[in-house]
């Protein structure tokens, strides 16, 4: 591989770090506007309406760090995924060993989880700190190869530290709908209590318009945290692939294997829409069918399947050496 | 006057002094990157050495009729492990790659040896401790391209090499590594 794609690579690592760091900033901007206007709008008072960014920060912060420590147990509980050793699944195991050594990168911990339908993810808050996940059906479905370009396709999520920023994401828009949805319930069960207020204080326009702006960013804050769920995983998943062909330096198995994938007709039961922009193949396949659209986790599977054609078709793929489980 | 360019020039001073830190550090970063992934080399190769006593004395009973087959893997594996040049390291290395594939070759003569469980278990370990080693050399390879490229660009080419880094070499697969290994059925 040329030493441009070694460049990309460092680039991507950084590029993910500055936008972690820019998505946290947008997150508390965000949080203090919304806190400090649902304060308003429910106490009608300017300096009181400070309660509302203190308590919206205090929670935003408390559920932000408790998910980044704990996001990635969150989701492995989650999907029911239980831990394995060497010896429960040796040939998985292995070929997770062989692409950290291609990439250079501390063993993950590595689960699996008990569902027909084949699929695997990767989430943890840095390499040290990773774990990868595979169906049961995906061990099954997949033969050593395919299972190599799936590990690998994986192992380059964690390395571009996308397994951060996915997590980060994800905070987010939990955050965001949490708090909206606690907004608007109130609104809803205790609307008497601030109509009482504003009659007290002799009609307040002021709180009558940010009642409405409040309602207005409760609504609209949800859905576009989830747009932005969904763009950044999109152009991710190209990414990892081209990682993974420049590990393994073999297209055609990640490509049978998406291919595999892809013609499964099973369903991930365990898989939900908070958790669909993790998995290598988005799992809830009543989107895949308008996955052009705006609101698919991933790109079109064939897109992804062809690109890993045409490179195998351009020799880039220069093998190393590597044996298959044949005898040789 | 004389005190803004004090300033401008204690601005400039300042700026090649960090940016000549966050190249030094660089530099020893993917120094030490080529130094881990030629030792991850190392680890596999000697995992490999390992593995074999272990697969022999499973498979030992089964040939019986067939010991040359064995006596060829215990002498290429102690001659792997000699201290010699990379070009005869790679030929032995191939030698030993050979020998075992020549008893996974035999192995298919024997019925039940083909279903024996600690057969098959050890022809994934084995194989893929072979991907390992290549992967760990592609790794290698890959740690070397960085370190080297970053020695030969500005700025570090400036002083890099009066520093004490100097380019490393490449692995490079030997001949006979790259030939197909003839079985033979005797």
């Amino acid at each position: 591989m040329d030493q441009k794609d070694l460049g990309t690579f460092r680039e991507r690592i950084v590029r993910n770090r500055r936008n972690s760091l820019l998505l946290i900033a947008a997150f508390l901007a965000f949080i203090t506007v919304f806190g400090y206007v649902i304060g308003y709008a429910w106490l009608g008072h300017p300096i009181r309406a400070l309660y509302g960014l203190a308590l919206a920060l205090v929670v935003g912060t408390i559920f932000g760090l408790l998910s980044y420590y704990g996001g990635d147990r969150l989701v492995l509980a989650a999907s029911r995924a239980r831990e394995i050793t060497h010896a429960d699944a040796p040939v998985l195991f292995n070929v997770v060993e062989e692409m950290t050594i291609a990439a250079g990168l501390p063993m993950p911990k590595v689960y699996i989880v008990d569902d027909s339908a084949p699929n695997a993810f990767a989430t943890g808050r840095s390499p040290e700190h990773a774990t990868v996940a595979v169906t049961s059906g995906l061990l099954e479905k997949l033969d050593r190869d395919e299972l190599q370009g799936v590990m690998a396709h994986e192992m380059s999520h964690v390395a571009n530290f996308d397994i951060r920023y996915s997590m980060l994401v994800g905070i987010l828009v939990g955050t965001t709908v949490l708090i909206s949805d606690f907004f608007l319930r109130g609104l809803w069960f205790g609307g008497g209590r601030g109509g009482g207020r504003r009659g007290g204080d002799g009609g307040n326009q002021l709180q009558i318009i940010m009642m409405l702006v409040a309602i207005v960013l409760a609504i609209l804050a949800p859905l576009f945290a989830r747009l932005m769920q969904l763009s950044i995983s999109r152009q991710r998943e190209f990414l990892a692939d081209a990682t993974a062909v420049r590990l393994t330096r073999n297209p055609k198995g990640l490509a049978d294997a998406l291919q595999k994938i892809s013609g499964d007709k099973e369903i991930l039961e365990v898989a939900n829409r908070a958790t669909a922009h993790l998995y290598i193949v988005n799992p809830i396949k009543r989107f895949e069918k308008r996955s052009k659209g705006l609101f698919s986790t991933h790109p079109p599977i064939e897109e992804r399947i062809q690109i890993l054609r045409a490179i195998e078709a351009g020799g880039v793929a220069e093998t190393s050496g590597q044996t298959s489980t044949e005898t040789p | 006057m004389g005190t803004i360019l004090l300033i401008v020039l204690v601005v400039i001073v300042v700026v090649l002094v960090i940016y000549a830190i966050s190249t030094y550090n660089g530099l020893v970063r993917r120094r030490n990157e080529v130094e881990e992934s030629y030792r991850q080399i190392d680890v596999q190769l000697k995992r490999r050495y390992d593995l074999i006593p272990n697969l022999l004395e499973g498979v030992k009973k089964y040939f019986r009729q067939e010991q040359d087959v064995l006596t060829q893997i215990t002498q290429a594996r102690s001659q792997a492990m000699q201290p010699q040049s990379p070009g005869q390291q790679a030929q032995s290395e191939a030698r030993l790659s050979g020998a075992i594939g020549n008893l996974f070759a035999v192995a298919e003569d024997y019925p039940d040896l083909r279903s024996n469980t600690v057969l098959i278990d050890f022809q994934e370990e084995l194989s893929s401790t072979e991907n390992k080693i290549s992967f760990a050399r592609q790794h290698y390879n890959d740690s070397v391209q960085s370190y080297n490229t970053k020695i030969q660009s500005f700025p570090a080419v400036i002083f890099a090499r009066s520093m004490g880094f100097t380019e490393s070499e490449y692995f490079e697969a030997q001949g006979p590594e790259r030939e197909s290994v003839t079985v033979s059925y005797d």
